[in-house]
């Protein structure tokens, strides 16, 4: 009798249960902690576009979706904590928001058989998909960062950089460190001298940094910075009266958080992205309408627009289009983080497509390969303008110096290949 | 002169700004140990927390907003006032008051006459409560910091510098500005702890707390007020550092750079966290300049201890610490 009784209140228990969702993400995500300022609005933008995907299309082709969310503080450890205890939830793809953590996924997912997508963050050299199988990195890397950098310092100048001087002030991380090696081979080529100037975490004191910068005067600084280290640099530059037309920075040293504090003294601050600005876009619409106006946003729904809810979304996006492009490739609704990946591997972004997806002309057109799991290398250069406090785009998309970076990629991805016991190949 | 010999001038002249800002910091540790035994972890967060305080009380925002909308789904974010910093201030004062209230009440009351580390282990736990409960009441957004601080290059002392000696010396505006501050600072509490009959209480509760009680000093207040005044030092050290960075998580870490401060001044000496602060603030910056460039730079942070512990090893009571006498 006990037995029917806990037989039949299972039964009913599983009856009640709401219908597994099939398609599950994950957003390793940092709402807490320094960094949680940046972590929060691209957290809400992954959170949302999937959000709105539920909402309004029933999922992606009439599968739900399951956002996992794990709190990782941008703490490595915690993060590599999230990925273990998440992994057995049939997570498709893992947005890491973090290189420090990437680095590590990079062997356990891979194992795992479960694609990483570091988009515009990790390890560069991960865009040689024959070494890298489960990573990807598209549409942009950091070395494609610091060469988009250079190739608009250099169009200021008519093309020659000779004989300038140029500083990167960067996070003492292995992030921060990453473009260091472009910058030193691009600086061959054009001729300019390179100064590095670290500055460590957090990055709320950088008076020696700056004082230097004021004493040997370099014509440009390129910042690599992240959290509380970028206002600060960028009030420093200001205290100093560095011009803030020649002070540029990476995508991750380019949200309102960075230029806000220092109010209209950071207005021409400029950054490199892979990505427009803004709320302008029919998607918007429709986030309004079926996440917002619903009651459904992430967090305190706050933080719509902002440059990295729009980076988040962005990343949710191609996320969902890989997800479509395996859907099709394998004639399945349901899929498997292998049948993810082969998605991710043969994904292909055109304006057409964005324009359909209401974000016309938001990102650069790029495809992704075997051989390339990092896009094309195409960004554009955004400005702030502090009395319209918004972020524009002053150039067109267009791509790094691929003659530098492809055989340092080559170079980087041979030595972990050598080092991992990876035979490099499509399968 | 030869250029390097201005620039490393240069360079000291920061140090000595910086360290003042140390020094505010430190100086909250200061207070509280002295009164009461306890090295209060949270004092770090609690200039975080007066910083979104007072921003959040200047602007307006209603406390606890998103747990409320949530709640209720209601909608509330702000009352509609910008109050101005002066008045911002007062009331802020008026939380961090309430706050040193709580605190004694709820936690170390029920905590007195337990071991050191207990008490050292009850404010790990206060810092992450108070860490958890700004996020709550004020959000982890960056919040800018409107309360009228100049910033930016000293023009008068670049110039005069520049014609005197053929290079303009730097300072921040803020600095001096905190400079200032503390001093000011500084003096009100020799002046409180000197001339008041609070401040004397204070000091014999320093001394010794089972004295204090036998000539009829109230424990439970003097250690309110101690926590009132390090609350007040926290808003002024979260202020000056949170003019520059906006007002951010972050500013709980500034605590990491008072305690090198502390162990080179002493946990019980007030003159002693002012010295040390410019000792540290100093010798950061003139080894950034002089040994930095050859070690790659970004050596501010482990130098900084470095100093303290070769202090240590001579004096292990630190610079102006009270000396340790061990009786068999």
């Amino acid at each position: 009798m006990k037995m029917k009784f806990v037989l039949a209140t299972a039964a009913a228990l599983m009856a009640a249960a709401p219908a597994m969702a099939e398609l599950t993400f994950t957003s390793l995500s940092y709402r807490t902690g320094p960094y949680a300022a940046n972590g929060i609005p691209f957290a809400d933008g992954y959170a949302d576009y999937f959000t709105l995907l539920n909402e309004r299309d029933g999922g992606i082709s009439g599968e739900k979706i399951d956002l996992v969310e794990c709190e990782t503080g941008y703490n490595t450890e915690k993060g590599v904590e999230c990925y273990e205890s998440t992994k057995g939830s049939g997570a498709l793809v893992y947005q890491p928001l973090s290189t420090g953590i990437t680095y590590q996924l990079i062997p356990k997912a891979t194992a795992d058989s479960i694609p990483v997508h570091s988009m515009g963050y990790g390890r560069t050299s991960a865009k040689n998909g024959k070494v890298f199988h489960n990573i990807f990195n598209y549409p942009t890397n950091y070395w494609d960062g610091a060469s988009l950098a250079i190739t608009h310092l250099a169009d200021l100048n008519d093309g020659s950089l000779e004989g300038k001087k140029i500083a990167l002030v960067y996070h003492n991380s292995a992030y921060g460190k990453e473009p260091i090696r472009t910058l030193e081979e691009l600086g061959k080529k054009h001729g300019y001298e390179l100064t590095l100037l670290p500055v460590d975490h957090p990055g709320q004191e950088q008076k020696s940094q700056w004082l230097q910068i004021r004493r040997e005067k370099p014509d440009y600084v390129i910042m690599w910075g992240w959290g509380v280290m970028n206002p600060v640099a960028i009030q420093e530059a200001v205290n100093i009266r560095f011009p803030m037309e020649n002070f540029i920075g990476v995508w991750w040293s380019a949200s309102e958080n960075d230029v806000r504090p220092a109010g209209a003294a950071a207005n021409g601050y400029k950054a490199v992205t892979f990505h427009n600005f803004g709320m302008d876009y029919p998607l918007f619409e429709d986030l309004n309408k079926y996440v917002v106006e619903a009651g459904k946003a992430a967090g305190a729904g706050d933080q719509i627009g902002t440059a990295l809810y729009d980076r988040g979304m962005y990343a949710a996006m191609l996320a969902a289009e890989a997800a479509k492009t395996a859907q099709e490739m394998h004639g399945t609704k349901t899929l498997t983080p292998a049948q993810m990946r082969d998605g991710m591997e043969n994904l292909e972004i055109t304006e057409a497509k964005m324009a359909a997806l209401g974000l016309p002309g938001f990102g650069p057109e790029f495809k992704v390969s075997c051989e390339n799991h990092g896009g094309n290398g195409f960004g554009a250069v955004a400005q702030w303008d502090a009395a319209k406090d918004e972020w524009n785009l002053i150039t067109d998309y267009f791509q790094s110096d691929q003659e530098v970076i492809a055989p340092l990629i080559e170079e980087d991805s041979a030595a972990f290949a050598a080092e991992n016991n990876i035979t490099p190949g499509c399968n | 002169m030869p250029e390097q010999f201005y620039w490393g001038l240069e360079a000291a002249f920061n140090g000595l700004m910086t360290g003042v800002l140390y020094a505010l910091v430190a100086l909250g540790f200061v207070l509280i140990y002295k009164a009461s035994g306890i090295f209060n972890y949270a004092q770090g967060v609690m200039a975080l927390f007066a910083a979104m305080t007072l921003v959040g009380i200047m602007e307006g925002q209603v406390p606890f907003s998103h747990l409320i909308n949530a709640t209720f789904g209601t909608e509330v974010h702000h009352f509609g006032w910008h109050l101005p910093a002066v008045l911002g201030i007062l009331l802020t004062v008026g939380v961090m008051i309430l706050f040193a209230w709580v605190v004694q009440k709820v936690v170390f009351k029920h905590l007195i006459g337990q071991e050191p580390i207990i008490l050292f282990m009850a404010t790990i736990g206060l810092a992450y409560f108070m860490e958890g409960l700004g996020d709550l009441m004020w959000g982890s957004d960056i919040k800018t910091l409107k309360v009228g601080l100049p910033q930016g290059t000293n023009m008068w002392l670049d110039e005069t510098t520049y014609r005197l000696f053929g290079y303009g010396f730097f300072i921040n505006n803020l600095d001096i500005v905190a400079t200032v501050i503390a001093i000011a600072l500084v003096a009100a509490l020799v002046m409180f702890s000197q001339y008041t009959k609070q401040g004397r209480a204070m000091r014999a509760v320093a001394d010794d707390h089972q004295a204090a009680l036998s000539v009829g000093i109230n424990l439970n207040f003097i250690w309110v007020l101690v926590w009132s005044l390090a609350g007040f030092v926290a808003l002024v050290a979260g202020v000056m550092w949170g003019a520059s960075s906006g007002v951010q998580f972050s500013l709980s870490l500034i605590a990491l750079k008072a305690l090198p401060v502390l162990m080179l001044g002493g946990f019980t000496s007030i003159p002693g966290a002012i010295v040390g602060g410019l000792i540290i603030g100093v010798g950061e910056k003139l080894f950034e300049f002089i040994v930095g460039p050859m070690v790659g730079g970004a050596t501010e942070n482990w130098f900084a201890y470095v100093l303290a512990l070769i202090f240590l090893v001579f004096r292990p009571q630190g610079l102006f610490g009270d000396k340790i006498i061990e009786r068999v």
